[in-house]
């Protein structure tokens, strides 16, 4: 017993004897394909809130974490001299004001004269025509009647100019007014401060974030699918989210937009999928593993993947034929995460392919079918 | 005519039967020292042969992957990948490491690679290959781990889904493939105290993080912690092209270098495992040199012992060919069932060893060779014994 155990022993040099091989049939099998991808967790809308022009921060009013309405202040940057420069165009605008009033005056005058002047000239017209006076006090009195009229015009343009300075020393105030208001930094939606970026006292250039806040019910997961594995991708799709923080839980979800660039430095296609409904405690940046249904599950001739080999000739699978292995190519379509694979053409149901094997087989190499190559016999 | 050999045996059979068994077990220790000796070069040819591939191409000026580091970005398989002759091109990381389940860990080398291209393990004894291009992981049966377990490499867990056999490095550690972007992460990826370290250092250099410019700090930053580099592309070329003229095309156009198949298998065989081969082919050389004067030392004193007997035999007139006839058939005998033992626990303790022993159907014809030339050359010394005994002797005289 042992010299005969010992003797089959000797011919287990590797190379010699017959690779025990698994095997399978083709058939028909529910199918249904999925795609995976990592991603993590990321707000659609993010805003960052900052200064317009660089400034010093005057005041910061919220924390990290806290709800803030739309309009709500959120910092201050420090006006530096827009206070003072409101009073002096204050003052200007006082000081015009009273402008416009001198000019009214003059104006006033001016009409009183012209009027005083037109009537002279008439009198002295009618007492010329009578030939009590002579031509030439007549052409005096007409000329300091044209006179007093280009008075009046030029008191009325001063008025205008008065007032023009008025309505420049208002719009002026207006802008200050403005740049101030400018300076006091508000939420522009509802949502929730992520982060705070400066505190009192240090000096942001313009567009620099001072708050950063987020649209707290817009978190979505950004995942990345190797382009590779990304067949059949398409908006809508159902997909199941796992979180790194809660592994066991898949939240369900569906993919809310493609985006038409792909990473071509990773090779990854990029799809936004949102949840259906969002967990409490979601934290933007966590990991998420994303499974996507890429169509609907049906019945297909399948294979297990460890039966489909890769080589520089194709795709092809090992077929027995009388028990002999026979390279054979075929056309795969869908696969599923959990390993199977769609059989489009090269087989026909019921035919018998290697699926697991001891070692790289070879065309009609001898080999040996077990139902099992390791682990505890079933 | 009796023989006189098969009646001494019979006479005293235990102890002939014993002493054969223990110069079996001896010849076992020198068959499986070649063994071991064989299989550390088939380790290096099973790398080259599972990977798939004709060409390695890695950095310049460098012997890489197995025998020294090599780094390349992993965007270079794409312009080989369009140089005529090429079949299929992939990025492969290899990191050798301690892979841990649980509580107890496993020496391995990880192999990151593109499921369905070069690099990939060719077959599977269970399971299935990969389908999620993370977090998965086939493991070689070596490793000890099963289908299902979750396996920890730095910070993330993978899950086996297949189980290959036959996957070793050079140095014969078993392999764990897992998907390429893990397996670079897992290589170029600092820990989290070490990238922490790192942005704190950033922060605090004046020239990098400047009031003035914003965005500056998180570029530099976010440039700090990707990493785009592999160890080699492997490449599969078309039937009926040449791989040496692919090669130097790649050598002189890319900038990289590029092996052949002979040229790794040189590398591998003549330069990795050269002084560890050497070492334990001194050893075997050795181990062979003491197993031979041992086996004739045995069979010189079993003759001696052997000697009033002898004396006996020359005394009732028995012709010195048949005394010599029966030592001979006696250490050849000796020789045969010391072979039958050593081959037979060789073949039997060689699958228990931790790496792989690879027993030849020619080392052991050579073995067997040298054993019977032994016991042969041997026997003479003893039969030179025997014939000069004095008659006298067995009648104490």
């Amino acid at each position: 017993m042992f010299c005969s155990s010992a003797l089959a022993g000797w011919s287990h040099a590797p190379g010699r004897w017959r690779p025990q091989v698994t095997t399978t049939r083709l058939a028909t099998d529910e199918l249904s394909p999925a795609l995976f991808g990592i991603g993590t967790v990321e707000a659609r809308r993010n805003y960052l809130i900052g200064p317009t022009a660089a400034g010093r921060v005057k005041e910061v009013h919220v924390d990290v974490g806290e709800s803030v309405k739309a309009g709500q202040l959120l910092a201050e940057i420090d006006p530096v001299d827009l206070d003072e420069r409101l009073r002096s165009i204050d003052a200007a605008f006082a000081r015009a004001t009273a402008a416009v009033a001198a000019t009214q005056a003059q104006r006033s005058d001016m009409v009183a004269k012209e009027k005083l002047a037109s009537l002279a000239a008439t009198r002295y017209q009618e007492l010329s025509a009578k030939q009590f006076v002579s031509p030439s006090t007549v052409d005096s009195k007409l000329q300091e009647l044209a006179s007093a009229q280009a008075g009046v015009a030029g008191s009325e343009a001063n008025l205008a100019g008065a007032k023009q300075e008025l309505v420049r020393l208002q719009a002026d105030k207006e802008g200050l007014r403005q740049q101030k208001s400018n300076l006091h930094l508000r939420a522009p939606q509802d949502g929730v401060v992520i982060s705070r970026d400066a505190e009192a006292g240090s000096t942001v250039v313009a567009g620099q974030a001072v708050v950063r806040m987020v649209e707290p019910d817009s978190l979505w997961v950004k995942t990345r699918l190797d382009q590779g594995r990304s067949r059949g991708l398409a908006v809508g799709q159902r997909a199941q989210i796992t979180l790194r923080s809660n592994a066991t839980v898949r939240l369900p979800g569906q993919v809310a937009r493609i985006e038409p660039i792909s990473d071509s430095v990773t090779e990854e296609r990029i799809a936004l999928v949102t949840f259906d409904q969002s967990p409490a405690g979601l934290s933007i940046g966590e990991m998420a593993e994303v499974s996507i249904q890429t169509s609907a599950g049906g019945p297909a001739l399948v294979l297990p993947n460890a039966a489909i080999k890769q080589s520089a000739q194709g795709t092809g699978v090992w077929k027995l034929d009388d028990g002999q292995p026979r390279w054979l190519a075929v056309k795969i379509g869908n696969t599923s995460l959990d390993g199977a694979v769609q059989i489009l053409s090269g087989l026909t149901a019921g035919d018998e392919v290697v699926v697991h094997s001891e070692r790289e087989l070879t065309e009609g190499r001898r080999i040996k079918v077990v139902t099992q190559l390791t682990g505890p016999r079933q | 005519m009796i023989s006189l050999a098969g009646r001494d045996i019979v006479h005293s059979w235990s102890k002939f039967v014993l002493t054969g068994l223990g110069l079996g077990l001896l010849i076992g220790v020198t068959l499986t020292m070649a063994g071991v000796y064989r299989g550390m070069v088939d380790d290096a040819k099973a790398l080259l042969n599972n990977s798939g591939a004709d060409l390695w191409v890695v950095q310049q000026d460098t012997q890489g992957p197995y025998a020294e580091s090599s780094s390349i970005h992993d965007d270079v398989y794409r312009s080989i990948r369009a140089l005529p002759g090429v079949a299929r091109a992939a990025n492969v990381t290899y990191l050798t490491m301690q892979v841990r389940r649980g509580k107890v860990d496993a020496r391995a080398m990880v192999v990151g690679f593109e499921p369905g291209q070069p690099g990939e393990p060719g077959y599977l004894i269970a399971g299935r290959h990969i389908t999620r291009n993370h977090y998965e992981a086939v493991v070689d049966v070596k490793t000890g781990f099963q289908l299902g377990d979750l396996l920890r490499i730095r910070r993330h867990d993978y899950r086996v889904v297949g189980v290959t056999r036959r996957m070793v490095s050079s140095g014969g550690d078993p392999m764990v493939f897992i998907p390429l972007k893990d397996a670079q992460e897992a290589q170029f990826l600092k820990d989290n105290d070490a990238i922490l370290n790192e942005r704190a250092r950033t922060v605090a250099n004046p020239a990098l993080n400047r009031p003035g410019v914003p965005g500056l700090l998180d570029a530099i930053q976010s440039s700090q912690s990707t990493n785009r580099n592999v160890n080699a592309v492997l490449v599969q070329l078309t039937p009926f092209a040449d791989p040496e003229s692919v090669a130097s095309e790649i050598r002189r156009w890319k900038h990289l270098q590029a092996f052949t198949r002979p040229q790794m298998e040189d590398i591998l065989v003549t330069k990795l495992i050269a002084t560890s081969a050497r070492q334990i082919a001194m050893f075997l050389v050795i181990l062979a040199v003491v197993s031979a004067a041992i086996v004739a030392f045995i069979i010189y004193t079993m003759t001696l012992g052997k000697i009033r007997e002898i004396a006996v035999l020359k005394l009732i007139g028995t012709r010195n060919r048949t005394i010599a006839g029966m030592i001979l058939q006696e250490a050849l005998g000796l020789g045969f069932i010391g072979f039958l033992v050593g081959k037979t626990a060789a073949t039997l303790w060689a699958p228990l060893f931790p790496k792989f022993v690879l027993l030849e159907p020619g080392d052991a014809m050579r073995g067997f060779v040298a054993v019977m030339a032994i016991c042969a050359l041997a026997s003479t010394l003893a039969i030179h014994a025997a014939l000069r005994v004095d008659p006298a002797t067995a009648i104490g005289g």
